[in-house]
This record gives C-alpha cells, structure tokens and sequence, in this order.
C-alpha cells in the first residue's frame, strides 16, 4: 500500500458513516415534512356552553332585608330549599363573588365578604368536594382579594382562595353571538356547580352591573373589547355560563362613579340581598329596585330572555320577601 | 505534617459557608420585595423584610450619595459599618459577603485548560489591569460630585439586584410557567402520574402568577452576562479589574489591621497559593503583597502545606505594599472626566427642561435634578411593582439617565393604593410617601382623599384611534378603569351617524386634567392593542412645577 491511498477498509468504514448519517437526515427531513400549511390563526371548534343549573327547578326570587349580611345569606338559601337543594356531596362548586377592584367593604365596589363567607360555609356543610373562591381581578389580585375582605372571609369558611394564573386560562369558543374564542378560566370548565354572587353597583356604560356583567371575571384576554357591545357580550357570558344560583349582594350599593368608586359618599346602604335561580329575573328585579330602571333600559335582558336564559318579568316567578 | 493541622482550612470554609448563606439572603429578600397577604382591609400594604439590607451596608452607594446630595438616606448609615469592619479589617466584605463576588468566585473555580496550572498561577499574579477600577471609582466619584448617582450602574449590588430582578427571576418564571401549562394539559399515556409533582412543584415555586416583561433590558444583559463569562479567562475579572465598590474597599483596606505574613524561610516554591488566589494579589513569599487587592478568602493559607504564609493581626509589612498603584495624574484626569461627563451629558438631555414625552416617573419621585443625584438604576422598584408598571429607561431620560425607572402603562399601570417603590427605593430618589400623601383613593376611615394628590402626568386621547371617536363604536373602557373620584375620565353622550347613516348614541370619553393623577389605567385598559388610543405624558406631573399646562386655581379648597 503507497502512502497517498487509504485501505478498502477505511474507505467503507468513512463512507458507511457518511452515508449512515446522511440517511438519518433524510428520514428525519421526510418525517417532519408538513407539506401542508398550517393554518395561523385557530378559532377553538368545539363550542363548550355550561348550563349548571339544577335540572327541573323553576325560577324563584326570594329578597331578604335585615341587619346581619351573613343571616340574611342563610335565611335567602333557606327559604330556595336550602343549600342541599343546590349543592350534591363531593361537588366542586365554584363561588363567584365580585372582587374586581382594590376597594373596601364600605366602599361598595366588591361584594360583601360575609355573604360570600356564609356561602362557602354552606356550601363546606353540604358536604362538597371543594369549594374555590376565584376572579379575574381587574386592580392587582392580592390587593383586591385582601382588600376586599373576601380572601379573609372565604378562607376561614373553607374556600381555596385561587387568585387568576395565566396558565389556567384556556380557549375556548363560546359559541355567542359576539363572542367567539375567549380565554376562559378554567375553574368554570370543571366546576360541578356555580354561585355567582355580584354586588349592585353603578357602572358607566351599561348604567348598572348586576348578576350577568358580573360573568365578566370569568374570562382573560383582552376583554375590554366586550364594551363595543356590552349587551350581546353580557348576554353571550349569561349563555356560556349559566350559575346554579345568583345571589345580588345589596347590603350596601354603588350609586355613583361606579364600578369602582371610592369615595363614601356614593355609597348607600340598603341592606338588602336577593336570590334567585333565574339569572334574567333577578337583574330585572335589582336594577329596577336599586337603580330605578326598567327592562328596557337594560339592554342585556331582552338578548338573555330571546337565549332563553329565563324572564326579565320576574313579577311571573314566585317571589318572597323576608326580613330577619 | 503542618497540613492537617492547617488552622486556616477552618477558615476557609467558614469562608464558603459565609458565601453560600450571604448568597441566600440575597436571593431571599429579592424574592421577599412584595407584599403578603393582609391581615384586614384596613391594614396598609408594608415590606416587613429588610430588602434594601445589601444596597444600605454598600459604602459605595453612601459615598457617591453623600458626594451628590451632601446627606446620607435613611439606612444607608448602615454603610458605617461596613466601612469601620473594613477599615480594621480589609476587603473581606469581597469574598466573604459580596452576592456578585460569590458568583464570580463559582464560576472561575470551574477547571478548564486555562483556568489550572501554571496557567491559572501565572493568571493570578497581580497584573496592571488591576487599578482600572481605581479609575473607574474615581470617575463615579467625579460625576457624583457633579451631581450624579452614576456609581450604581456598575455598583455590584445595584448591578446584581437589577440583573437578578429584571433578567434572571422572570427568566426563571417563564420557565416554570411553561412546564407548569405543561403538566396541566400534557398527555403522557401510561406516565400520567408524573404530571402531578411536576405541576405541584411547579405551581408551588412559581414567583408570579403573570409573566412580567421589563422593556429596554438588552444591556443590562449583555453586561451581566459579559462580567460572568469574563471568569472564564480571568479569576474574578470583574471584582480585580472593574468593581468601583472592591475598588472603595481597597482604598479602606489601606489601613486595615490584618495583613498577611510572609516566611519566607519556610516557602518551597510549589505556588499552591498562587494558584488559589481569588484578589490576584501575590500571596507567594518572595512576591510583594497587594494588600488592597486581598479579599481575605483564604485560599492561599489554607492551601500553603508549609505554614509559609499566614493572616495576623498587626505583623510586620514585610514584602507587602498598600499602594493603589495609580498615579496621581490618573486620579485627576479620572475625576475630571467624571465630573465633566455630566455637564456634556447634559447637552443633550437636561433635567431641568423634561423632554421625552414618555418619561412618567413613579410617584415620589424627586425633580429630575435630584432623581438623579439618588437613583443608582438597583431596580427594586421595578422589582417591587406589583403591576409590572415600571421599566428601566433606555435613553428616555438621556444617557445620564439609563435605566432608571419609568411607568410604561401600556404594560401595567401605577397601581391607585400602592406606594412600594416609595418604600424600598434605598436612596431617596422615589421619596418615602404613604397611600394618604399619594392620596388617589380615599384611605380608610376617609370620606374623602386630603389634599391634592402626587400626580405622575396626565392622559390625553388619541382620537385617531379611539373607538368612539374614529370608528363610532361603544367604549369608554378607560372611564371604568379611571380610579379617581370623581372620575378624571368623563363622557359626553352625542349623537352620531354611522356609516350607513343610521343616527346613534354614542359616549365620548374626555379628561379632566385638573383631576388626572396620569396612572395609565385608562392606557392599559384601552383595547385598542399597539398604540393605545389614550396615553400618559409626564406633563403635570407634582415633581416638577415647571411641567404644567394649566393655569391652576391657587385659592384653599381647590386643588
């Protein structure tokens, strides 16, 4: 053998790597291949509505005044059939109350810490499997889980107090009219059952926000975009999620520079609280009673009564009025 | 043999177990700048742990300070301290406590083919390079005392703060929260159960539940990241060649009271010392001792297996200097640069006369001719936001100013009732203000808020953009989101004709700028993503009375 050439076997020792090394970059280019172009931008398909009421019952409206907020809570559930009606043992019930802003108690703009407070108590004693106290907060979480009053209230009932983390948002289509793919939090995809408990309150835009609006901290995103049409948007939340109970939170109301206030002077106390299984039937009823306003000018409930999420006549349903 | 019974072996791991648990305390009070829980809706939002510890014992930071505004905030007096225990004691803060030199001690104890053997002894003798710091500190103390707080841009803890806080924590939690959102939708088959622990674990270490992003940060990074590659060529090339704070312990450590002993009888050449060195100082018998240069590690008298060298309290300066090996000439031309920097810097961007349109300070914050004197760019307030409001500047304030902060609402916005930055800004730059002197929302028990509050800017809309103005449709998102009371953000309700001619209701948003306290809600609420259809200029802002647009009422009972 001269010195320039390299032996038979060398050579297919170094072509055999060449060639072995070659074919894996081959297969692996043809395995990966997507000849087909993806496409940019994907809506969710499947539509994903949740009705969580209980099946069978009919609408009722009880409104409780009173001077403790948390028995006026107990004697509303009492006087629907009790908690037991609502809540199954080893159900995950998630309790919505409205913590959207870094306000007081006195200050009106979030709900009644012991109203929610005697929820999750009721709701523990009912035996369910967990009971998560949640919002999509609008000021910064802590301070308006803590602020609020409800983190204290919630967690000493029993609640997983949950403050919203971005990877529990998931897309999902509503199927609405105006809305489509939202990120929805995913606390309201897995729960059993659902308390959505607002505060009234004034509100800019929509005049007043009840029980429906209050759905709003369900979702991420960029959901200010809703304001462009915040009937169609409340009615099309009203739709995707409709709550085995609403319980408005009157105790004390937001009149003016609503939805956050601030200043006392524009709160009042009414020392009320109403409940209801119909979610139609108790904003007409609150808006009409807290903020003088008819049907009419509360544009989401006519678009709620044409989903057939219940009746803005709430003067049809059963009515009871409690003081205690 | 002398080595077993080596005393200073104790030393030198006290050495590193003081190194690991100042290491920790630094990462635990970074992690420690936010609130808790609170016990009541009453209770005021306060920082219980004393997470400016590093930056108030930092003599730096207290020198140039005291060069710039002749006082020394709050607990920066704590620096005292340090300079006395430094005075008697030489650089040990370099290599027993410093949080950067710990890292940088890590990272060049990794063995390469450089970094051993003769390589590394000849590595480690002292070399020139070693009294640029000098210069570089005396170029701090120049614009320090024309007016300046630049010392902070490469003061160690304000360096390692800012880099921890803005790079490497949301690094880590986007990270977490990838493998987080992960666990909780991966379908693994059969190996489903290990899904549980990854998002337990997860879930529990996240630091934030959102991702936060700090603008303008590119920098900041390539000089962290730059300082620790460095180690790879040079031990500790940072802390020898460039610390302007290791510098200022250096001139202190002149006089310290503990120096090294050289024996030279009982050296036998085998440069084990030399080759542990982390000051490049020159520890080998037979060499001359940098004393300025030691950060008292131990190394070389733990590994001497003669007893050849060894730490005494007052021995004689045998083979030893204390000079900083600069010239005079250099000092002046150091100080004379520093001192000139700014005015030139000034040409371009001054602080009297505010001109980048962007430039919304937090609340508290001095006029722009102080700010600058106090704001040494640590980053605890960005650290600190809950909102991920603030961002350090990139030449928004002039090149004097980078890195200092700036709200950007469209990011998140200054939240009404917080007033953190305030409390953990360690020089003063953000005053000490409390939630009634910021005075946005009514505190408790207060019908009303007192006084005029701390205004930041003032939002102006951009009718191009804005929704009812441009595009006819419903809105006025920024009114809900406006948290004065009243609201600065009211509207008017007009009617208009739509494309098709159809007359409608519509609310059009505006500001009043007698209430506007500029927090950039209204921008980070405004739907309208890129550029918002609202936005916040600093003009109005309290620091600054030159910095007005209205003729305002100066009778009692307006604001």
């Amino acid at each position: 053998m001269d010195g320039t050439n390299i032996d038979r076997r060398t050579f297919l020792q170094r072509s055999g790597k060449a060639i072995g090394f070659s074919a894996v970059a081959i297969a692996g280019g043809v395995l990966l291949h997507e000849p087909v172009r993806q496409p940019f931008h994907r809506e969710a398909e499947q539509v994903i509505q949740r009705d969580l009421r209980i099946p069978g019952m009919t609408g009722r409206l009880v409104t409780v005044r009173g001077d403790d907020p948390a028995r006026m809570t107990a004697a509303a559930l009492a006087s629907l059939g009790g908690i037991s009606t609502f809540i199954s043992e080893g159900d995950v019930v998630v309790v919505k109350p409205n913590v959207g802003w870094d306000r007081r108690p006195e200050q009106a703009a979030n709900t009644n810490p012991d109203v929610v407070g005697e929820v999750v108590r009721q709701c523990v004693e009912a035996g369910a499997a967990r009971v998560l106290v949640t919002d999509v907060t609008c000021n910064d979480a802590t301070r308006c889980f803590n602020r609020s009053g409800i983190a204290a209230a919630a967690r000493e009932a029993g609640a997983d107090v949950e403050l919203a983390r971005d990877a529990h948002f998931r897309e999902v289509n509503m199927g609405g009219a105006m809305l489509g793919t939202q990120l929805v939090y995913d606390a309201y995809l897995e729960a059993d059952k659902c308390i959505n408990i607002p505060i009234a309150k004034h509100h800019g835009l929509t005049r007043v926000t009840l029980g429906m609006k209050n759905l709003y901290g369900i979702i991420g995103g960029n959901r200010a975009r809703l304001h462009q049409d915040i009937n169609n948007s409340i009615a099309d939340l009203g739709n995707f999620l409709q709550p085995t109970l609403v319980i408005v939170d009157a105790w004390r109301i937001l009149l003016r520079n609503g939805p956050q206030g601030g200043s006392l002077a524009d709160v009042e106390e009414r020392r009320m609280l109403v409940a209801s299984t119909d979610q139609v039937a108790i904003d007409a009823w609150a808006g009409e009673e807290f903020f003088g306003l008819r049907a009419e000018e509360m544009g989401w409930l006519g678009l709620a009564e044409a989903r057939g999420l219940g009746t803005a006549d709430y003067a049809s349903l059963p009515f009871e009025e409690l003081t205690v | 043999m002398a080595t077993s019974e080596n005393r200073f072996r104790y030393l030198r791991n006290a050495r590193r177990v003081s190194q690991g648990l100042f290491f920790l305390l630094f990462m635990v009070l970074l992690l420690q700048t936010n609130i808790d829980a609170l016990d009541s809706p009453d209770e005021l939002p306060q920082i219980s742990a004393p997470v400016d510890f590093f930056l108030e014992i930092n003599p730096l930071i207290a020198v140039t300070t005291v060069l710039s505004t002749h006082t020394l905030y709050r607990n920066l007096i704590l620096a005292v301290v340090l300079i006395v225990a430094t005075l008697f004691l030489g650089r040990f803060f370099c290599g027993w406590v410093c949080p950067m030199g710990s890292i940088n001690h890590a990272l060049a104890a990794i063995k390469s083919r450089r970094m051993k053997g003769r390589h590394r002894i000849g590595q480690n003798a002292w070399k020139p390079y070693q009294r640029w710091k000098y210069g570089i500190l005396v170029v701090m103390l120049g614009a320090a005392l024309a007016g300046s707080a630049l010392a902070g841009l490469l003061d160690p803890i304000s360096l390692l703060t800012r880099s921890m806080a803005l790079l490497v924590l949301p690094a880590y939690n986007v990270l977490t929260q990838d493998v987080y959102s992960w666990s909780l939708h991966a379908q693994l088959g059969a190996f489903d159960f290990l899904l549980t622990p990854v998002s337990w674990v997860t879930y529990a270490t996240l630091i934030r539940a959102e991702q936060v992003v700090f603008h303008h940060t590119f920098l900041i990074l390539l000089l962290f990241v730059g300082i620790l590659v460095a180690n790879r060529f040079i031990t500790r090339f940072w802390c020898r060649g460039l610390c302007p704070l290791g510098a200022l312990l250096g001139v202190f450590s002149k006089v310290s009271i503990v120096s090294l002993e050289k024996r030279t009888a009982l050296c036998t050449d085998c440069n084990r010392c030399a080759l542990h060195c982390q000051g490049g100082d020159n520890p080998k018998p037979g060499d001359t001792w940098h004393k300025t240069e030691c950060h008292l590690c131990m190394n070389c008298v733990a590994s001497c297996p003669e007893a050849g060298i060894a730490f005494r309290f007052f021995p004689q300066r045998e083979q030893t200097t204390t000079a900083v090996n600069i010239s005079r000439r250099a000092v002046l031309a150091s100080a004379g640069a520093g001192m000139l920097a700014i005015p030139v810097l000034r040409t371009a961007t001054h602080p009297d006369r505010p001109s980048d349109p962007t430039l919304v300070r937090p609340p508290g914050s001095l006029h722009e001719r102080e700010f600058l004197t106090r704001c040494i760019r640590c980053g605890e307030c960005m650290n600190v936001c809950p909102n991920n409001a603030l961002h350090p500047t990139f030449m928004q304030a002039g090149a004097e100013g980078i890195w200092s902060p700036m709200l950007i609402p469209r990011i998140g916005y200054c939240e009404p009732t917080c007033v953190l930055c305030s409390q953990v800004c360690p020089t003063g730059a953000i005053d000490e203000i409390t939630e009634e002197e910021k005075a946005w929302v009514p505190t408790a028990g207060k019908q009303e808020t007192d006084g005029p509050p701390i205004r930041i800017g003032i939002a102006f809309y951009d009718t191009g953009r804005c929704l009812p103005y441009a595009m006819a449709r419903e809105c006025i998102v920024c009114e809900e989101w406006c948290p004065t009371t009243p609201k600065s953000i009211y509207f008017e309700e007009v009617e208009q004709r739509d494309r098709d001619g159809n007359y409608m209701y519509l609310k059009l948003p505006r500001v009043d700028p007698g209430i506007c306290v500029g927090c950039g809600a209204c921008t980070f609420a405004c739907p309208v993503k890129g550029a918002p259809a609202i936005y916040v200029t600093p003009v109005g802002e309290t620091r600054n009375p030159q910095n007005r647009i209205l003729l305002e009422d100066q009778s009692p009972g307006r604001q």
